[in-house]
């Protein structure tokens, strides 16, 4: 048992990446079940005391959402699977310009089944990101980006806090809502507080812009215009380029071109913009994390996960089980294993120090 | 260090400048005091000194702003920042990251500071300003006191020169602030660091001040000097000074300790008048309006209340005390129904007012909240007092009319966000007395008050309850509790710890009695006023 420290950031997003990919190449209810029980399980034991890690069960509500959202979709526009029939809503006709689109019908069992696995699917790589922010902080995730990155993460990061933000924002309107004596539920009461919500996270955006800006955020160092302007068009093509072959990587029906040559131009271009901004940058870190052996435990875990789903495909395990007819998903034994390697983390991950061994770890130090 | 040379300040669609023709200058290693009634300009001073006013919030600047030799006009305050530290008024706003160490070594980071020298200047930081214990805790799990050490803590690693601090100890509990201002005059002292300071509670600053600059508002020019000069011709001042002044004590004292010094006289006269006749007789306590029983709350694993019992009586006024996070605000918050209890029961007038629908609450429950702004939002003063009307259910112009017993002459069309923070809290507290409810309650209602503001609110809070409200304060006021409470409790850890008269709860605290009760102790005087009046019963005013 290490002492309680934080993992660095990266291991606890490329763990996080490699099961949302493993989501993204499976539609199989038990294995996404297992996916989101698995990130559930390793935030309840590694999780932190700042407030970001509290997202993971927001997360969890929005893919619920996206689910409910998904099946209403299906049940007013979806395409008319024949199959069971469950019920059957009003068909309307609609003008032969939007001849492919049909609206109402009857709604088979089979055609809500596809709907729920795929927006299951979506729900579950919603929780391996709820995972991962509330593992660690984007703000950490930001402090282990090289400099060139540094000040477009950090919008990034308060446009982030915006939303919790907003949220203590609006709890203090509707309060003071209930103290004037008006209805503080219904829609009226969420309409008028919409304001004055935005004005509040306002300000303190603005509040916390002018602390960074006072501390010396954003100092421009000797780096000329020049040297800047070109270092950050580089970061903004490499980061496209690596987002496409992300993307390729992860859906199977993409063409070749998306893949492997896509993430080498972004490599290059960041690599390159390293060298060009990297000269001209004055920023420093403090205490960097370290890249030790829980970090490979986290990041493998999460790689073998990734593999097992690879080759259960390959070995024609059911990845995608039929809806058309109708069958019970088989369960896949690679990929089970797989996923039991990446909730390994849960164990070998150091713990962060929280509250209560933050005073423990220093009475031994004392 | 500081120089300010003919400076005028005017925000875009302002009227008039909110700072006109200011010049003065801080030499290094001073401790520079900034007083002044509220929205007399004191904040935008501070933000002036790096330039955060004008390059963050708009407007003009007129003259020149020179630190250290850099002019603001020339550099944006990213480019200051390893020569002056700017801390706001509230530190949990400002912060960047989730951690204290990451917090500490932000600007360093931003500065490119070596990493050896980094990781060396944050122990030396920790040691300093004694947060070696809390370095590796989330900033959200600070106390108050804790969160505006680490902010001071956050500006000094980057080695600046001047240290800006607007109100550091608004929001702390009497000792939280202490220990903030412990931290700064070592700072000043050790380490010749320049600091220019803004603060309402005089009380716990004058005493470690150099020079004082007084912004009178209005576009009066300021007034530089030390503490003894601007207090001698000020009408803004400390209840330390105030007591000098009227046993005619020279030269004033600034602090308990020269006060007391020169109390022996005072104190043997006083000894023989009969005081218990001098004290403000507390309002004859009335019918139960409040009572809890066995009240307990808890925030997630946090438990916030345990077993509160207590009653609140008609025409009482209690002050609830007790360090940040003690469960003050949560208290009040059951009271109004804001929360539901987790266990045990709170009765309002006999009913349970979480289960009251927000119309019928306001009638037996009123909570004026720390930020009262948040109550007001229309365009004019004229809209809000209508709207609660409506609200409340009210006849037209009612809660005008008790606005205009508050605070009188406040223009209808004037913008809530434009008032004082005086007149603001005014109109928050005519909205919540519109509908007559038989409990009142206010958190921190003094946060942000001049003494003039303090004074006029004791008036209004004392009337309140001689019409027969029961009034709950929530403060860290030590001031106002003596001024205006007949009962205190206070509260730790989400217990009642004591629960008595004001006098006799805070006379023998160490951190709650008010200065005139350490000035004359032992005996039983709590403000000037009733020294004041002990004096004149004497037959003797002033002695010397």
């Amino acid at each position: 048992m290490t002492a309680p420290r934080l993992l660095h950031p990266g291991a606890w997003w490329l763990w996080a990446v490699a099961l949302a990919a493993c989501a993204l190449r499976t539609t199989n209810p038990v294995l996404l079940c297992l996916i989101i029980a698995v990130t559930g399980w390793v935030v309840v034991s590694r999780r932190t005391d700042v407030p970001w890690s509290r997202s993971f069960a927001s997360f969890l509500r929005l893919g619920l959402i996206v689910i409910v959202v998904r099946l209403v979709f299906q049940i007013l526009f979806g395409v008319r699977v024949p199959g069971t029939t469950l019920f059957s809503i009003p068909e309307v006709t609609l003008p032969s310009w939007a001849a492919g689109v049909s609206l109402g019908g009857p709604v088979t069992l089979e055609s809500l089944m596809a709907a729920l696995y795929q927006g299951l699917r979506l729900a579950t790589v919603l929780a391996c990101f709820g995972a991962a922010t509330s593992l660690c902080s984007p703000y950490r995730m930001l402090r282990a980006l090289p400099t060139v990155l540094y000040e477009a993460g950090v919008a990034v990061t308060v446009a982030f806090t915006f939303a919790p933000q907003a949220i203590v924002a609006s709890r203090q309107v509707r309060e003071a809502r209930r103290l004037r004596g008006r209805s503080d539920r219904g829609f009226r009461a969420w309409s008028a507080s919409a304001l004055p919500v935005l004005e509040g996270a306002l300000d303190r955006a603005v509040a916390l812009a002018a602390s960074m800006d006072s501390r010396g955020y954003g100092r421009r160092g000797g780096a000329s215009l020049a040297v800047r302007r070109r270092s950050v068009g580089l970061v903004l093509l490499g980061l496209v380029a690596l987002v496409i072959g992300s993307y390729g990587l992860l859906d199977p029906g993409a063409p070749a071109m998306f893949r492997v040559p896509a993430l080498a131009v972004g490599v290059i271009a960041l690599v390159g913009s390293l060298a060009a901004g990297g000269r001209s940058t004055d920023r420093t870190r403090y205490r960097p994390d370290p890249w030790v052996k829980p970090e490979w435990i986290v990041s493998v875990a999460g790689m073998v996960a990734f593999a097992s789903f690879v080759v259960a495909a390959r070995m024609g395990d059911a990845l995608n089980p039929s809806t058309n007819p109708l069958e019970v998903p088989a369960v896949p034994i690679v990929a089970v294993v797989g996923l039991l390697v990446a909730a390994l983390p849960a164990w070998f991950a150091p713990t962060p120090p929280t509250l209560a061994t933050a005073a423990t770890s220093m009475a031994v130090a004392a | 260090m500081i120089r300010f040379e003919h400076v005028t300040i005017t925000y875009p669609e302002a009227e008039a400048p909110t700072l006109v023709d200011v010049s003065f200058e801080v030499p290094e290693g001073e401790l520079c005091l900034v007083v002044g009634v509220t929205g007399s300009g004191k904040s935008t001073l501070l933000r002036a000194v790096n330039g955060l006013v004008p390059r963050f919030s708009g407007g003009v600047l007129a003259g020149s702003v020179v630190i250290d030799g850099k002019s603001t006009a020339d550099l944006p305050p990213r480019d200051l920042a390893d020569v002056v530290g700017v801390v706001g008024q509230d530190p949990a706003a400002g912060f960047v990251t989730d951690y204290v160490e990451d917090e500490l070594a932000y600007a360093m980071e931003n500065l490119g500071v070596a990493p050896e020298i980094m990781r060396r200047r944050v122990e030396d930081i920790l040691d300093l300003l004694g947060l070696h214990e809390i370095r590796y805790r989330p900033l959200a799990s600070l106390s108050g006191g804790q969160q505006q050490r680490v902010a001071i803590g956050a500006v000094l690693t980057a080695g600046p020169r001047v240290l800006v601090l607007d109100e550091p100890t608004s929001a702390l509990d009497p000792a939280a602030a202490e220990e903030v201002l412990a931290a700064l005059t070592r700072l000043v002292h050790d380490l010749g660091i320049t600091v220019l300071i803004a603060e309402h509670r005089l009380e716990r600053v004058v005493q470690y001040a150099d020079r004082i600059v007084m912004v009178p508002g209005d576009g009066r020019p300021v007034i530089v000097g030390t503490p003894a000069e601007v207090f001698g011709q000020s009408s803004v001042a400390p209840p330390v000074v105030e007591l000098g002044r009227l046993a005619g004590w020279s030269p004033l004292p600034l602090s308990v300790r020269d006060a007391r010094r020169l109390a022996g006289p005072l104190r043997e006269r006083l000894a023989e008048v009969e005081l218990s006749a001098f004290r403000r007789t507390p309002g004859v306590a009335g019918d139960v309006v409040a009572i809890t029983d066995g009240l307990q709350a808890s925030y997630g694993p946090v438990t916030a209340l345990r077993g509160i019992e207590l009653q609140f009586r008609a025409g009482e006024v209690v002050a609830l005390m007790g360090r940040n996070g003690a469960g003050k605000s949560t208290l009040l918050n059951h009271l109004v129904g804001l929360r539901e209890p987790a266990s045990g029961t709170v009765r309002v007038m006999g009913a349970e007012p979480h289960r009251l629908s927000a119309h019928d609450v306001v009638r037996v429950a009123g909570l004026v909240p720390q930020d009262s702004g948040v109550l007001l939002y229309h365009d004019t003063v004229a809209a809000e007092c209508s709207a609660s009307d409506r609200d409340a259910g009210l006849i037209a112009g009612t809660t005008r009319s008790v606005l205009d017993q508050i605070v009188p002459d406040i223009k209808a069309t004037a913008h809530p966000r434009d008032l004082s923070e005086g007149q603001r809290l005014g109109l928050a507290l005519s909205i919540v007395l519109a509908s007559e409810p038989p409990l009142l309650l206010l958190d921190e209602p003094t946060r942000g008050l001049d003494y003039g503001a303090k004074q006029r609110l004791v008036e209004v809070l004392g009337r309140l309850a001689a019409e027969g409200h029961a009034v709950v304060i929530a403060t860290h006021d030590v001031e106002v509790v003596a001024a205006v409470a007949d009962r205190c409790v206070v509260l730790a850890e989400g217990e009642v710890v004591s629960d008595g008269p004001a006098r006799d709860v805070v006379i023998h605290s160490p951190v709650f009695a008010p200065q005139v009760a350490k000035i004359l102790a032992p005996l039983p005087l709590l403000t000037v006023h009733e020294v004041e009046l002990a004096l004149a019963a004497v037959g003797d005013l002033p002695i010397s």
